[in-house]
């Protein structure tokens, strides 16, 4: 809300000051919504690039680590941003990852049941958690951080009670998921051209959840960008008592939001579980940190009712790097965490910039 | 004018939650091409009055028309179906969305078919600058800048224009100008002209009296939940509106009265009665 009554402020402004004639292309390349989140990866790029040069930061297998570890977060991260521009949260992420894993571990281990069944249910469990939330938040306006909070912990107790009670255990192991599921869902994955001794690595070792990334990237992009949905989600952060008043079922579609990431949660348990063959409760509290940073610095308003899908696979990206990239260079380990802090707190205050510049944007012609 | 049936009217309509009543037998009526204004201190039931009309919420008692029908809405959307649109105070707009996305928040202009139906940025941006500019807002030709860098004043001009553009044949403005500066209430106001030349029966509602003397056709003064004076343009002064709307106490002695406490009180103020 800071941010409208800012721009509020700044409306007199653009009529004389946009008076610049030249340099107007590269100005309205800055003024594009995820052109912060762009501008920082290739700053953080560089920087590892050329720190990380003599450890292999750049060849396909050094690649490899930071793109997998990014591509898990990522897949979360998307729809999370959906639900920050829609001005919700949603931190139940950190066990619906180990609900998704041993559901589909014990539908196959326990039950025996066809691996694609366990898929199903799995994401079907992981949908029903998240239309939960979704109930929970828009019946009782409690806000979704407490929510989610709470859901958290809900799922996290349901996830070693039951696996124990069923299973007998909290370590479970995956029978072998055959090989189109392991290609599918947890595999890694090597490209070369050529013959053998002149071969080029286009990449190596990427595991499938980074192409699962990528699918869910475009799916995203498409229904914010460029279907009238994204227009629903915007106007629902925006305004919400606008939004309804405009005919837009906003409690429906922030159910649906929840649901997403609950079930974006859950797919990459499943891909971890099928990769590892085995899957565990552990919650992983460090995701929700992961993904949340993600979309910040993604150039997501925290207040809900701006952002871009390009924006947040930036910022995980940048933030892929960062968090793995420090062991290519000589910087200590340890500085890694303090990085990460500094680059959130650098990524907010360029995004800030950033969308003033893309508010004050007028490019009408003076008078 | 009598004899015209009324776009929208309401008969005896009262509303209550639970035992607070708030409205008390509003009847009111307003026609094609005409600007009716509602006049009203804080707490008076200007808003829950709007929001009886636009289907927020529904009539304990009494009864609604349209075009001399009965109706009724369980929503607003019903309402809005029937050509009732209700623009608020920030006109419902999104400062972080383009004009385009704006207009056409929840009726977005699609090309392309089944799951895969698209947005049509072009069309909407076009017919969004269109409709802003035919309503006299020029300076808008960009349907792609976000609405967070327009004045207050082009926010609630691209609001109406949404408005009539979706086909209202009721249009409810809820203090469009409460919050903007001169020029810029200047501005709401002719377009408030406009949507009236149009033939669409405007209801706006507003404590400024001025901006109601510079629109309206006919007027209807509420006061703690009942319609208190209900006269046509010229029938009043502008004195007697405002002595109205206080409560049918008198500016005048009201200020006298002001008047004589600080003379006394050295130049204090009364406390506020309550």
């Amino acid at each position: 809300m800071a941010d409208a009554t800012n721009t509020e402020s700044k409306s007199t402004g653009p009529d004389t000051a946009s008076t610049s004639g030249g340099g107007l292309s590269l100005l309205s390349l800055f003024r594009r919504p995820d052109a912060g989140a762009a501008a920082g990866f290739i700053l953080i790029f560089l920087f590892f690039a050329w720190f990380g040069w003599d450890k292999n930061f750049l060849t396909p297998l050094g690649s490899s680590t930071w793109l997998n570890f990014a591509s898990k977060v990522g897949i979360i991260a998307i729809p999370i941003g959906f639900l920050m521009i829609a001005g919700e949260l949603d931190i139940s992420i950190g066990a619906l990852i180990p609900a998704g894993g041993i559901v589909l571990a014990m539908s196959t281990e326990t039950f025996g049941l066809n691996i694609w069944l366990g898929v199903l249910i799995s994401f079907a469990v992981a949908g029903a958690i998240g239309w939960m939330n979704g109930m929970l938040v828009t019946r009782t306006n409690v806000p979704s951080l407490i929510v989610t909070l709470a859901t958290l912990f809900v799922i996290a107790g349901l996830n070693a009670y039951i696996s124990k009670q069923i299973a007998g255990t909290t370590q479970h192991s995956l029978p072998d998921a055959g090989v189109v599921s392991e290609f599918l869902m947890g595999d890694y994955h090597t490209l070369k051209i050529g013959s053998e001794d002149s071969a080029f690595t286009i990449f190596q070792s990427l595991q499938s959840s980074f192409f699962i990334w990528i699918a869910v990237a475009v799916g995203c992009f498409f229904v914010l960008h460029v279907s009238p949905w994204g227009n629903w989600i915007f106007a629902m952060g925006g305004d919400q008592e606008a939004a309804r008043n405009a005919g837009i079922p906003t409690n429906r579609l922030k159910i649906a939001l929840f649901m997403l990431s609950a079930m974006a949660a859950a797919l990459v348990g499943m891909t971890e579980a099928v990769l590892a063959n085995t899957a565990s409760t552990t919650t992983q509290f460090g995701m929700i940190f992961n993904t949340i940073i993600c979309v910040v610095v993604g150039g997501v308003l925290l207040t809900g009712g701006f952002g871009t899908v390009t924006g947040v696979v930036f910022g995980t990206l940048t933030f892929g790097i960062v968090f793995q990239g420090i062991n290519f260079t000589a910087f200590d380990k340890d500085l890694n965490m303090l990085f990460i802090g500094a680059l959130l707190l650098v990524a907010v205050l360029m995004n800030d910039t950033f969308r003033n510049l893309a508010t004050s944007a007028s490019t009408t012609k003076k008078k | 004018m009598s004899d015209k049936t009324p776009v929208l009217e309401m008969r005896k309509v009262d509303k209550s939650f639970g035992p607070i009543d708030v409205l008390h037998e509003i009847s009111l009526k307003v026609n094609e091409g005409e600007v009716l204004c509602l006049l009203g201190d804080n707490g008076a039931g200007k808003s829950t009055l709007i929001k009886t009309m636009s289907g927020v919420h529904q009539p304990t008692r009494g009864e609604m028309l349209m075009d001399g029908k009965p109706v009724s809405f369980n929503r607003p959307r019903e309402a809005q179906d029937m050509g009732i649109a209700t623009v608020h105070q920030f006109g419902g707009t999104y400062p972080l969305m383009s004009v385009g996305r704006n207009f056409f928040a929840g009726n977005e202009p699609t090309k392309g078919v089944g799951p895969f139906k698209v947005f049509d940025r072009q069309k909407a941006n076009r017919i969004a600058v269109d409709e802003v500019q035919k309503m006299g807002i020029t300076r808008i030709t960009d349907g792609d800048r976000l609405v967070g860098g327009l004045s207050g004043g082009e926010r609630q001009s691209l609001a109406i224009a949404r408005a009539v553009y979706f086909g209202a044949r009721v249009l409810i403005l809820d203090e469009p100008t409460a919050a903007l500066g001169v020029k810029q209430a200047a501005h709401v106001l002719r377009i408030v002209n406009e949507a009236k030349r149009r033939g669409l029966a405007v209801i706006f509602i507003t404590h400024q009296v001025m901006h109601a003397m510079a629109v309206g056709d006919h007027f209807a003064v509420l006061i703690r939940g009942a319609i208190a004076a209900d006269f046509r343009k010229g029938e009043k002064t502008r004195e007697e509106i405002a002595d109205l709307m206080a409560g049918g106490e008198s500016m005048a002695d009201l200020e006298a009265n002001i008047e004589g406490y600080m003379e006394t009180h050295d130049g204090h103020v009364p406390e506020p009665a309550h």
